[in-house]
């Protein structure tokens, strides 16, 4: 694994850069809406990643934008004492803080969800329960991206986070290695099983939909 | 299959990702495809990761926040301005001098790089002194540019649009080739202003990245820094002109982008 690791291009960017001190000239007034003009300017237009990675980890549209609305705030709150300079993975880490957050809280009413992708794998298509999601339930003839979506949303979440951090938001190994707060040997080893797990996937429904088409 | 990099080819999986991923330094990628030319299990393997990954391309699974939820942000933000006392309050702020919609970057730009402040504020003969260096000014430009509603003048994919539309709003005609099948596709252009005059900027896309192309009749220029606040700026001159390519892009890809816009020129 070190071998990996060393492999692995220095780059430039990092999420860690110098704190700067605050400018105490400013009046209290003056300074909010000038935080919020700057917030504005700076952070908002990375609303829609940042709905993007709840959206995928939570699989549910409400819960998503409960959890972008609290982090956009903490994202506020912290703007100041914001220790990177890319602003996008920052954000990424306080969505993900607060989808932990959530699950943590909901942990009980998600526990069907945990063990779908097992029980998915271990048994025969014919043999899964009925009503729950599976490669081979999800609807055939959905258009493609959304067959894409579901088949995403089926693998383990902390196999799907670093699938959705590389291949849909566009994350550096070293960036979702901050944001995870794992390793980038550990990054780099869950992208691989995670790609795995879509593909396996993927293929079921691919056979699929030639058996439908014949 | 003990050749190569190293280790079995289970071993190098992660490599294949890795390489896939533009991830690997010169030296292993190197050693990786000269793997993969002779082991036809693992470029078997390669061609899925690299299909997978197309698959992911998809404009449609990049999601979009709804109105609903960024006025809700809007609100809770504004409400938190004034809820939140002053100690608490986000205490950067921008002086009076600085632009309001987007206070921030100069004075970091400033701060965290002052070689590249010192460097580049030779780069032009008529640079004023207080005047923002040009990595600065295209670096700020391309920020500004990925806020809403700022990124294009002119949106088409369609170079022969785009290309027509600087006509008449600048004194040279930038080349604006298409290069989506390069997979940099043309995201539109708009007018800007750097080094203290008008420029043309070409906006592309890899991915859900931005790059943007300023574009400039060439005057002496030496060479921009590469990378600045975590943004890579790629330059060079051509046939008369100057080009300047920015980018939140590893320096790899940002070298395709230029070579894929090279090859495009008319020759």
């Amino acid at each position: 694994m070190r071998k990996v690791v060393s492999a692995i291009a220095v780059r430039p960017r990092t999420l860690l850069g110098p704190e700067k001190p605050p400018d105490a000239k400013q009046s209290p007034v003056a300074e909010g809406s000038a935080a919020a003009a700057a917030f504005q300017a700076v952070v908002l237009p990375h609303l829609d990643a940042a709905y993007t990675l709840a959206r995928y980890l939570t699989r549910r549209g409400e819960a998503a934008d409960d959890i972008v609305q609290e982090a956009m705030l903490r994202a506020y709150r912290g703007f100041s004492g914001r220790r990177g300079i890319n602003v996008r993975a920052w954000l990424l880490a306080i969505v993900r803080n607060c989808f932990l957050t959530w699950h943590a809280r909901n942990r009980a009413k998600l526990e069907d969800f945990q063990t779908e992708w097992e029980q998915a794998c271990a048994t025969e298509s014919d043999e899964a329960g009925k009503d729950q999601e599976t490669p081979e339930t999800i609807l055939i003839k959905q258009q493609e991206s959304t067959r894409i979506r579901a088949l995403i949303e089926t693998i383990p979440h902390q196999f799907r986070e670093v699938l959705v951090l590389r291949d849909i938001e566009d994350m550096s190994y070293r960036e979702i290695a901050e944001i995870t707060d794992v390793s980038i040997g550990t990054v780099m080893s869950r992208l691989a099983r995670a790609r795995k797990m879509f593909a396996a996937a993927w293929k079921k429904t691919q056979m699929q939909a030639s058996k439908e088409i014949q | 299959m003990m050749n190569g990099v190293g280790g079995s080819c289970s071993e190098r999986e992660l490599l294949l990702h890795g390489l896939a991923d533009n991830e690997l330094d010169p030296a292993n990628a190197l050693a990786v495809e000269e793997h993969l030319r002779g082991c036809p299990a693992c470029a078997a393997a390669f061609r899925e990761i690299i299909q997978q990954k197309e698959l992911f391309e998809k404009e449609e699974l990049r999601l979009r926040a709804s109105e609903a939820l960024r006025g809700r942000v809007l609100t809770a933000i504004h409400a938190g301005t004034e809820a939140i006392p002053a100690t608490l309050a986000p205490a950067k702020a921008p002086s009076a001098s600085q632009n309001a919609s987007y206070p921030r970057w100069p004075k970091a730009l400033a701060v965290l790089s002052p070689m590249a402040l010192a460097a580049s504020l030779a780069l032009f003969v008529y640079t004023v002194n207080q005047a923002p260096a040009v990595d600065q000014q295209l670096v700020a430009s391309h920020v500004r540019s990925l806020l809403a509603s700022h990124l294009t003048d002119v949106a088409s994919s369609d170079q022969h649009t785009v290309k027509p539309w600087f006509l008449g709003k600048l004194d040279f005609s930038p080349s604006v080739p298409d290069l989506a099948e390069k997979g940099f596709p043309l995201i539109g252009g708009r007018l800007d202003y750097v080094g203290g005059r008008v420029v043309a900027a070409l906006v592309y896309k890899r991915h859900s990245h931005v790059i943007n192309l300023f574009v400039w009749p060439a005057g002496k220029m030496k060479a921009l820094p590469e990378t600045l606040d975590g943004y890579h700026v790629l330059s060079w001159t051509h046939g008369g002109f100057s080009y300047a390519a920015v980018s939140d892009l590893n320096s790899k890809e940002m070298q395709e982008f230029q070579s894929a816009y090279e090859d495009a020129l008319p020759s």
